[in-house]
Formats: structure tokens, C-alpha cells, sequence
């Protein structure tokens, strides 16, 4: 570990730690999204279909902003948390994940959407004349062939997070080991004097991981495509 | 035993099929692409839903709009056949087998049926390694191991060539004879339904035209514009009589009248069902005795009729119906009316082992209990 200095560790541990807390936790509403655009209709529907999708297209700081006041300590959600639990979400790592999840959540669900899509319903329903109830059969059947697509959700939605700044910087601030992750503490550093080295290495370090994370993603897509037949 | 009465409205085109299917054996749903076959068994299985009318399947309501019911596919117990093939591509041929059957089964059914349909070494193979004939053995495994109490298939030979289907069609007779499956065979295909059905439903625009048995259906000219042209043709129900290994010839016997064809190997005794084709029936006022044809029929013309292209279908009572196709000039020239007796002359070789048919008798003894 003496490769990194304690500064880089605790950056690189917080933003590793908040892009993975906002992936797993907008995963299964990122699952059901995609569930409701792709297979249902109801009123209201591209309504839906374009608030999920704003995050990609609002300047991050106005997501951030809208943050701020619904959780804040003041805001709408974030008051009734503090009263209630004596949650505190503005200004904490936990902030900086949900900031990270919303903006990463239109990416995960565009690519579970496209795979939910592509699964052929006629093998669902082969599997419903098998005897299996339509629980069993979004497990076994359609869970398992929409795979690449929720990990290529994952892998855009976990880079996003890595990413993620705008909105951070707004909601939660820049906080040493508290929210100030990868990009922040980059930021940080091009703002002081004699920083540009330590900033270099940040962004290399940056640059590494989501090489990684990639790289890590083609090997696994590889593995499932075989499994499901050699492509399609 | 099922009973069908369902309407389906789908845009311009309107499905109303009423029948009732025989109990046990193969009841063969008939028609042109079109004529809705596959709606018909979608919503047998549950897939599709009708707007109106009943399901019965062995005095169990599946549907019944009157009285609100519409029983989940799962819950339905109809194996399913599917065209197109539909392998979870994600699993193995072993859990795809697997897929539909309970806990309690048995590993002894899963390795009947593996036998049965002889799919030992094909176990471990992914679905996409497999060819178009052997997808289609693993998928009725399929089917069977979920403990169905029919079978639907909708065209399973339809995406399938030549050598592909002569593979397959002896293990669906298998289900038949050996499991006493009844099945609902969806085909367009004549030759397969004289092979395998014993009950036809003839489709036609969305319309039940006729339900019977395969024998007395061939016979009707009045449907002859759905049952096909060039393939028309009588069939009749034989037993084989003898063979002649000597001459190559095997003698098969109907209605007190012997058809000699070319040698097959087919147990003495054994009930067959065989085609003639209206186009190999030549007519004769005079029974001719330096031919090289060998079957010669005294009878009765029953019926003519005209077809569409200036050829003439004239019906010859021999003991059973046989069909002759000539043309108007041989009409003219015999004078041929109704009421005549003729000669019915039949080629040898003419019935060919395509022409041979489903082995009957084996059903006909009845009570259909699942082994």
C-alpha cells in the first residue's frame, strides 16, 4: 500500500464505496423500471419514461440542487428523516451515493430495458406451460437471459458513480474522507498550489479503475455468452 | 376427451371453433397457414385467451367466460409443442428436461423417457449444439416430464426436412402407442395426419368445416378444396394378410378385398391405415386380364364431380370408397354415370411406404391410461 498516499486511499476507498453502495441499492429499482417500460403500459408512461431519463439531460448541479432541498436537513424528505430517525443525508457519503445513483440511473436502466426487450416471451411462456408459475419463471427464465444487460447496466451505472461530480459537489460538498471522492479530491488539488502532480496521479488512478472495471465486464459478457448459446 | 366451443376476434378475422376430440389417440387439427390452427391450441394452452366460449379437457374447465374462468397456463397440465422450438438456451439438455418436473418425480420417469425418445447422449449438450431433429426429441422430452395429461403440438415436423421428419414421426408414434398420450397434432401436412391421426378437425378461415374420422373425411369430395389436390386420394384401413418374400409383394386386406403392394415388412395381423391417391385409380367397364396391374376392384361409381381444372373425381364402391381421378374425355369415352358398375384399378407400386400409414388396433381397445 505504499504505492498510494493516504490522501489517494481515502479518496479512492470513498468513491469505491459510494459508487458500490448506489449500484446495489438502485438495482432492483433500476430492475423494476426497466420491467415497466419494457413490458407494460399504462397512463402517463412516456411521462415516466422521461423523468428517468432527465438526470442524463439537466446540468447535474440542477440535480444536485433538487437534492439539496428534498433531503436536506430542511427539505421536504430529509426534515421528516431527521425528525423521525435522526437521519442525516445532506453532507455525508451517504448523499454523495444517492447523487451518484440518480445519475447513474437512467444509463442502468436504458440497458436493462433494451435486454428485458430482447428476451424472447415465447420461451416464457414455454415455461409457463411447464408448470412454472410466473414468479419462477422471471427467475429462471427471463433473469437469466437479460443477464448481459444488467450487467452492462451495472458496469455504465457503477462508472457513472465513479464519476460522478456535479451533483456531489452541490448536495453533499467537499468534505475530506467524508464526500470528497475521486473527482472532488481532484478538483481540490487542481484549486492549490503545487497540486498538479498529486492531481496527475489521481487521474491516473482514475483512469486504471475504470479501465478495470471494463475490462472486468468483457470477461464476464464473454463467459455469459457462451453460456446462452455462443452470442445471439 | 376435449370439448372446444370459442369465439376469438382478431382484426378482420374471426375465430369460431367448435368440436369435441375423441378420447386418447391423435386428434390432427387440418388447414391452410391462416386458417388458425395456432390460436386454436394457444388457447387451449392458455396463452391466448378467447373472447368468448368454453375449454373442457377431461370434464376439467380450463375456460369459461360465462362463469369467469381462466385457468393459468401452469396450472392447465397441457405440454406444449412448439414450432419453432423454444430450448432454454441457458441450460443444459438435462435441466431443460428438468424444467417441468416435481420433486417428487422419480428419477425412473426421467429415464423412461429419456430412452423413449433416446436422448441419453445428448444430456450435457447445450441446446445450440443440437440439430433440428434432436431439439425437437428433447423438447417433447420436455413436455412429457412435466406431467402433462395431453399434448399439444403445433407443427412439430413443420421446420424440419425430409430425413429430419422420418426421424422424428416414429417417436411421436411412440407417445401414442407406448404412453397413450393423447395428443392435438396441428399440421397442414396430409401425409402426417395419415400416418398418425385418428380424428381430424378440418380448419378453414377460422371455422371448424368438418370433424371426423381420418377415413371417412378423406372420402368426402365436398371437402376435397381443403383436404389438397394433387395428394387427394382414399383411406382405408387394412390388415396385412401375407407376404410373398418370393415376388417381393405383401398382401393387405380391407372389406373382404385383397390389395397386393409392393413387400413390407409389417407383422401378419397388424391393422395399417394406407392411402391411395386418386391420380394412381385408372377405370375399367371390363375387367382386364393382360395388364400388369394387380389390383383390380369390382364396383360401383358413386359419385362424380367436377373439379376445377376440367379433370373429373369419380367414386368407386368396391367394398370401401375408392376415389379415381380422370379426365372428362375418359368420362365421355366410358360413359360413366353413377350407379355403373366399373373396375377400379389400382398400380401395385403405386402405394408406396409413404402411403403406408399409422398402425391402428392398438387404440382401439381404448381406455387411454398414462403408463
Amino acid at each position: 500500500m505504499d504505492w498510494f498516499t493516504p490522501l489517494e486511499i481515502e479518496a479512492l476507498g470513498l468513491s469505491l464505496r459510494v459508487a458500490v453502495v448506489s449500484v446495489i441499492c438502485s438495482l432492483p429499482f433500476g430492475l423494476a423500471a426497466a420491467w415497466l417500460l419494457a413490458r407494460r403500459s399504462f397512463p402517463g408512461k412516456s411521462l415516466v419514461d422521461g423523468v428517468i431519463h432527465l438526470p442524463l439531460v439537466v446540468p447535474p448541479v440542477v440535480v444536485g440542487y433538487v437534492l439539496l432541498v428534498a433531503l436536506g436537513r430542511r427539505g421536504v424528505i430529509g426534515g421528516w428523516l431527521y425528525d423521525s430517525f435522526g437521519v442525516t443525508i445532506a453532507f455525508t457519503w451517504k448523499g454523495a451515493a444517492i447523487a451518484a445513483a440518480v445519475m447513474a440511473f437512467p444509463l442502468m436502466v436504458r440497458a436493462m430495458r433494451l435486454s428485458l426487450e430482447a428476451v424472447d416471451r415465447r420461451l416464457e411462456a414455454a415455461a409457463r406451460t411447464l408448470g412454472a408459475g410466473k414468479a419462477r419463471v422471471f427467475v429462471t427464465i427471463t433473469l437469466p437471459l437479460m443477464a448481459p444487460g444488467i450487467l452492462a447496466g451495472v458496469v455504465l451505472a457503477f462508472a457513472r458513480a465513479l464519476g460522478e461530480f456535479g451533483a456531489t459537489i452541490t448536495f453533499v460538498s467537499n468534505i475530506p474522507g467524508e464526500t470528497r471522492t475521486l473527482p472532488i479530491a481532484l478538483y481540490t488539488l487542481t484549486q492549490t498550489p503545487d497540486g498538479e502532480a498529486a492531481a496527475a496521479r489521481l487521474a491516473v488512478i482514475s483512469v486504471g479503475l475504470a479501465l478495470a472495471a471494463i475490462v472486468a465486464s468483457e470477461w464476464i459478457a464473454r463467459r455469459m455468452a457462451r453460456r446462452l448459446g455462443g452470442g445471439a | 376427451m376435449i370439448e372446444v366451443d370459442i369465439r376469438r376476434k382478431l382484426g378482420d378475422f374471426t375465430l369460431e371453433a367448435a368440436f369435441t376430440g375423441s378420447h386418447g389417440g391423435i386428434t390432427a387439427l387440418f388447414g391452410r397457414s391462416g386458417a388458425g390452427k395456432t390460436t386454436l391450441i394457444n388457447m387451449l394452452a392458455g396463452l391466448d385467451r378467447p373472447d368468448a366460449g368454453r375449454i373442457v379437457v377431461n370434464g376439467e374447465v380450463l375456460f369459461d367466460a360465462a362463469a369467469g374462468i381462466d385457468k393459468a397456463p401452469e396450472k392447465r397440465r397441457l405440454g406444449y409443442i412448439f414450432q419453432e422450438g423454444r430450448l432454454f438456451p441457458h441450460m443444459s439438455v438435462r435441466r431443460n428436461l428438468a424444467y417441468g418436473m416435481k420433486r417428487y418425480d422419480t428419477a425412473d420417469e426421467f429415464d423412461l423417457i429419456v430412452a423413449l425418445l433416446d436422448i441419453g447422449p445428448l444430456l450435457d449438450r447445450s441446446p445450440h449444439t443440437l440439430s433440428g431433429g434432436e431439439k425437437q426429441r428433447v423438447e417433447i422430452g420436455r413436455a412429457l416430464l412435466a406431467n402433462p395429461r395431453l399434448l399439444l403440438m403445433d407443427g412439430p415436423l413443420a421446420s424440419l426436412d425430409g430425413p429430419r421428419k422420418a426421424e422424428i414421426l416414429p417417436f411421436i408414434e411412440r407417445l401414442r402407442d407406448e404412453l397413450a398420450m393423447p395428443i392435438v397434432y396441428v399440421t397442414h401436412a396430409m401425409e402426417e395426419i395419415v400416418r398418425l391421426a385418428d380424428t381430424l378437425v378440418i380448419m378453414s378461415d377460422g371455422k371448424v368445416a368438418a370433424v371426423g374420422a381420418v377415413e371417412e373425411l378423406m372420402s368426402r369430395l365436398d371437402l376435397r378444396p381443403l383436404t389438397g389436390r394433387y395428394e387427394a386420394g382414399a383411406v382405408l384401413t387394412v390388415t396385412v394378410v401375407g407376404h410373398d418374400e418370393e415376388r417381393a409383394i405383401t398382401r393387405l386386406g380391407f372389406d373382404g378385398m385383397t390389395l397386393v403392394v409392393p413387400y413390407a415388412n409389417i407383422p401378419v395381423g397388424e391393422d395399417l391405415r394406407i392411402r391411395i391417391r386418386a391420380r394412381d385409380v385408372s377405370l375399367a367397364l371390363s375387367a382386364p386380364d393382360d395388364i400388369s396391374i394387380l389390383n383390380i376392384f369390382p364396383g360401383r361409381v358413386v359419385e362424380i364431380s367436377d373439379r376445377k381444372d376440367g379433370q373429373m373425381d369419380v367414386i368407386v364402391d368396391v367394398g370401401a370408397r375408392i376415389w379415381a381421378r380422370v379426365t372428362r374425355l375418359a368420362v365421355n369415352r366410358l360413359a360413366l354415370e353413377p350407379g355403373m358398375e366399373v373396375y377400379a384399378l389400382v398400380k401395385a407400386v403405386a402405394i408406396d411406404r409413404q402411403s403406408l400409414g399409422r398402425r391402428t388396433g392398438i387404440n382401439i381397445q381404448g381406455d387411454a391410461g398414462v403408463a
